[in-house]
């Protein structure tokens, strides 16, 4: 992987186990990534996909039931997994910071939305009580809340969702941190917001060399957003690589499933393309490649033996047996998997 | 490469006194008291309201001046306690289950009909129901024993009479969700009467909450009833009740006889606390949705 | 708002009636009121006149008419034992009960809210099932019994406390401790599932994604919040510490209304348990109503509701 990069992430693990040890979720499974400074990186899956778990792992902050089994997650060439609570607690909220879903749950509804701004600044900054304050009103003022010296004072249920969005930004870019992870931070909001709230988030990347790594089921803000893409699937990375390449050129059946599946204007009477089938049981994942069941261009391999990453191009990774290299040059491919023959 | 899930086994554990789910230790507890309340007359070693004079006030075998003969003492008027601990057991037993019985049935068929004939029948109960939850249920009790003179049978009643309400809120919330269900409105096309609808289609549903919420209330039936007893508007003497024991036993407090009161209380701790562990587990099992009663 | 408020008061006015009903039609409908109503031993031309007095000769909704008025204008009938007024009698007492509730209502909070707390931040662990052990204990021993077992040890064989009356603050510590022990437990398990809510909630995975403190966590974005339930829990509990406080007071002859009732029934004083019984559901509605409007006037979403 490129060296140097500011978050590295290698083949790491994080499986729930329930409190009888007899189910196993593999919600994250040997993921691999990597993000530069100033880099946008997007990370695309449908729900189920783990893409929440692994923004959790990289915080480390998973609930009591999941544990990271293995991998390494190097930040600045630290490891994480090797820092202890005390260590990780000052880096979430100053190094590395998190804007989750929905901002209405995640403001306490109990605190002033000045209070909760200037906190982070307080515990991390060692800020007296007027420095924090007064950054706060400068960063309601950045992320572009008008009259921040009033607002600073009101309660987050006294403003609109795109607002409190804004405030939760607010909060993650408080410490001025090295990465920023956004979990679906648009989802919950109108659409003519959602526009606003992009830009905003690119101006404060460009204006403080954030490194953005952004979580999304939504391929049209991938595309204006990031640098780079990784599409989950059951727990695993299955394409990786810039985004431009692999909008035009996918190499995963799935990437191009979804791809297909955005509707386009301008062509009228085109039926909505969806993928068929459901993600699979995490519990009980199928043999061999997680998404044969589904796959239009399956072959009988596919069900047996998982694909591993391969290169289909400059700075990209793939898992599926089609782009391994050997496979891609044979004509003829059997659409429907009970017509493949035996093994190749 | 096999992707099956790999079972980790984590050790096993063992929590408290159950086994596997069920809480053996209360169930054993309220099946001795129930055994003992039933085998009275066999297992009671003397007649419990039969006292010497003589030998009041006597400590139990462990203690100075006791004897093998009243194992666990004798009260103000030389009674023996074991045997009216036993006697008490079937009291509790009775006036308890079949308080539950007369609350949960009155409740039950009263919240069915509320919840599902509405308008002005469900106005009617509701009413009702919310004037006998202003009067706090002790009160309550109270008043209506002054009021008839206290019986075991009229204990009875009047407790069904007083806790009846639970039962009904719950009931008919219950009742108001399944109506809206698909089988019951399949039953309405198909032209059964009201009154068959609610007796085979909503009854059998709403049993479990029912079951759940008697198990939960015979531990506040018990206390209930032994209260009343304490008060001297219970279960009238000189049949054992083990409220009506503790009263007695104030007696002989202040000159240090404990056994007169610690032991009665210790029973109905034992009963309403095996009674409220099994509800506890019967809820987490039947009806979770139960949680915030 | 002001809709609001006189929808509630009117549907406390019904509550009132309603109780008022209640409480007279199962006195008359029961038996032979006059028998009630005369003092223990009384003869036959004595309750002939109890009779006439009561007018039990009368249609019931006549009755029922002079029955409101006296309510209404304070007349809730004459004890014999005292031979004073219901009403006088309960006024003097009321503060000693509402005394004794208020200490064991804040003893309940002291104990119940922190080992709540402590039970869901460590929950799993020993804490956590000491806390549980503790919950059920208080749930199921009756409160009449641990005040009892409280004077035997208490003052009995440490001769620490005094076991009845209401002299001096060290008379109300036991009492409060038998009444408020329940509660405790109530209190207890409510705090504790409260707060695992409110630990698994969004704003608390936010504050842990900011970096704070563990402590600061639960002490701050956590503690506010999971108290809420409980405070509403406390103040229905309030109400019903007072009355359920009877067997209590009589225990330790603490006197207060609980006690009141205790001495009407033991002595056959018809007319101060009918009078108790009465003032005490129509304080529960007054406290409900005002409790309501409170509500109200510091929450403004409520007032929507109406």
């Amino acid at each position: 992987m490129t060296n140097g990069a500011l978050l590295e992430l290698v083949k790491v693990s994080t499986h729930y186990v329930s409190s009888r040890g007899a189910r196993v979720v593999r919600a994250v499974d040997a993921v691999s990534l990597s993000v530069d400074a100033g880099e946008t990186l997007g990370i695309v899956g449908e729900s189920g996909s783990g893409k929440s778990t692994l923004a959790l792992t990289i915080m480390r902050l998973l609930p009591p039931a999941a544990h990271i089994v293995s991998g390494q997650m190097l930040l600045d060439g630290e490891d994480l997994l090797q820092k202890s609570p005390a260590e990780m607690r000052h880096i979430r909220g100053k190094r590395i910071a998190m804007i989750l879903q929905d901002p209405m749950a995640s403001l306490n509804p109990l605190f002033t939305v000045g209070n909760q701004v200037a906190e982070p600044i307080r515990v991390h900054e060692d800020a007296t009580r007027a420095n924090a304050w007064r950054r706060a009103r400068e960063l309601l003022r950045a992320v572009r809340i008008p009259s921040p010296e009033e607002r600073v004072l009101q309660y987050p249920h006294e403003m609109s969702g795109g607002m409190r969005q804004r405030i939760v930004g607010a909060i993650g870019i408080s410490c001025e941190p090295q990465l920023l992870i956004a979990d679906e931070p648009t989802t919950s909001l109108d659409l003519t917001i959602q526009a606003q709230y992009l830009h905003l988030l690119r101006e404060l990347q460009r204006a403080h060399g954030l490194a953005l790594i952004f979580i999304t089921h939504n391929l049209g803000i991938v595309a204006k957003m990031c640098d780079t893409i990784a599409v989950m699937y059951a727990g695993r990375i299955i394409e990786y690589g810039p985004v431009r390449d692999i909008f035009r050129s996918p190499a995963h059946p799935y990437t191009q499933a979804l791809l297909n599946s955005i509707p386009r204007l301008g062509d009228p009477g085109q039926r909505l393309a969806a993928i068929d089938g459901q993600p699979p049981d995490p519990a009980n994942p199928p043999a061999g490649c997680a998404f044969a069941p589904r796959c239009m261009r399956a072959l009988a391999r596919c069900h047996i033996e998982a694909p591993p990453e391969s290169i289909p191009g400059d700075g990209r990774t793939a898992r599926c047996w089609l782009a391994t290299p050997d496979l891609s040059r044979v004509a003829h491919l059997p659409h429907n998997p009970a017509e493949a023959g035996v093994l190749s | 490469m096999n992707m099956r899930a790999t079972a980790i086994a984590l050790p096993s554990r063992i929590a408290g006194f159950r086994l596997g789910d069920f809480p053996i230790f209360p169930a054993l507890i309220l099946g001795g008291i129930l055994f003992v309340a039933i085998f009275a007359d066999w297992l009671s070693p003397h007649d419990p309201q039969l006292g010497s004079l003589r030998l009041r006030f006597r400590p139990p075998v462990f203690q100075a001046g006791g004897s093998w003969e009243h194992v666990l003492g004798t009260d103000h008027l030389g009674r023996d306690v074991l045997s009216r601990l036993i006697y008490g057991a079937r009291v509790s037993v009775v006036v308890g289950f079949t308080a539950v019985v007369v609350a949960g049935v009155l409740g039950t068929v009263l919240g069915i009909v509320s919840g599902y004939l509405g308008r002005w029948v469900d106005q009617v109960i509701m009413r009702i129901t919310d004037t006998w939850l202003a009067l706090p249920a002790l009160t309550f009790a109270i008043f209506l024993a002054a009021i008839v003179g206290p019986s075991e049978m009229n204990i009875v009643i009047i407790l069904g009479a007083v806790y009846w309400t639970r039962y009904a809120r719950v009931v008919r919330s219950e009742v108001l969700s399944m109506k809206e269900r698909e089988f019951v409105r399949l039953a309405i096309v198909a032209g059964c009467s009201k009154w068959t609808i609610m007796r085979r289609h909503i009854l059998p549903n709403v049993l479990n909450s029912a079951i759940v919420l008697g198990t939960l209330m015979l531990g506040v039936v018990v206390v209930a009833e032994a209260s009343l007893s304490f008060l001297g508007v219970g279960v009238p003497p000189p049949k054992p009740a083990w409220g009506l024991m503790l009263s007695d036993g104030k007696k002989g407090l202040m000159v240090g006889y404990w056994w007169l009161t610690v032991l009665p209380g210790l029973c109905i701790m034992l009963m309403v606390l095996s009674a409220n562990l099994l509800g506890d587990w019967l809820r987490d099992k039947l009806d979770p949705q139960l949680r915030q009663l | 708002m002001r809709r609001f408020v006189t929808k509630r008061l009117g549907y406390a006015v019904l509550s009132l009636f309603l109780l008022s009903l209640t409480i007279f039609l199962l006195v008359r409908v029961t038996g032979d009121p006059a028998a009630l109503m005369a003092e223990p031993g009384a003869s036959a031309e004595q309750l002939a006149a109890i009779r006439k007095n009561l007018g039990l000769d009368q249609p019931l909704w006549i009755q029922y008419g002079s029955f409101m008025a006296n309510f209404l204008t304070g007349d809730l009938g004459h004890s014999f034992y005292y031979n004073a007024p219901v009403l006088d009698l309960y006024a003097a007492r009321l503060p000693y009960s509402l005394l004794l509730a208020a200490v064991a209502m804040a003893f309940s909070l002291l104990i119940g809210i922190p080992s709540g707390i402590l039970a869901a931040v460590r929950v799993g662990t020993m804490w956590d099932g000491a806390g549980k052990v503790f919950a059920l204990l208080g749930l199921s021993m009756p409160s009449f019994w641990i005040g009892l077992v409280m004077i035997l040890f208490f003052s009995v064989y440490l001769g620490w406390l005094p076991s009845s009356g209401a002299g001096t603050p060290l008379h109300v510590i036991m009492p409060a401790f038998a009444l408020g022990w329940y509660f405790a437990a109530a209190h207890m398990r409510l705090t504790r599932s409260s707060m695992l809510d409110v630990l698994g909630s969004e704003y608390v995975k936010l504050a842990r994604l900011k970096g704070l403190p563990e402590s600061l966590v639960v002490a701050k974005h956590a503690f506010k919040n999971a108290l809420i339930p409980v405070i509403t829990l406390a103040g229905i509990n309030l109400v019903i510490m007072i009355n359920v406080a009877v067997v209590v007071e009589t225990v330790f002859a603490w006197p207060g209304i609980g006690r009141l009732l205790y001495e009407g029934i033991s002595f056959r004083d018809f007319p101060l348990v009918q009078g108790i019984v009465l003032l005490g559901g129509s304080m529960i509605v007054v406290v409900n109503l005002l409790v309501d409007i409170l509500y109200a006037v510091v929450d403004p979403r409520i007032r929507l509701e109406a």
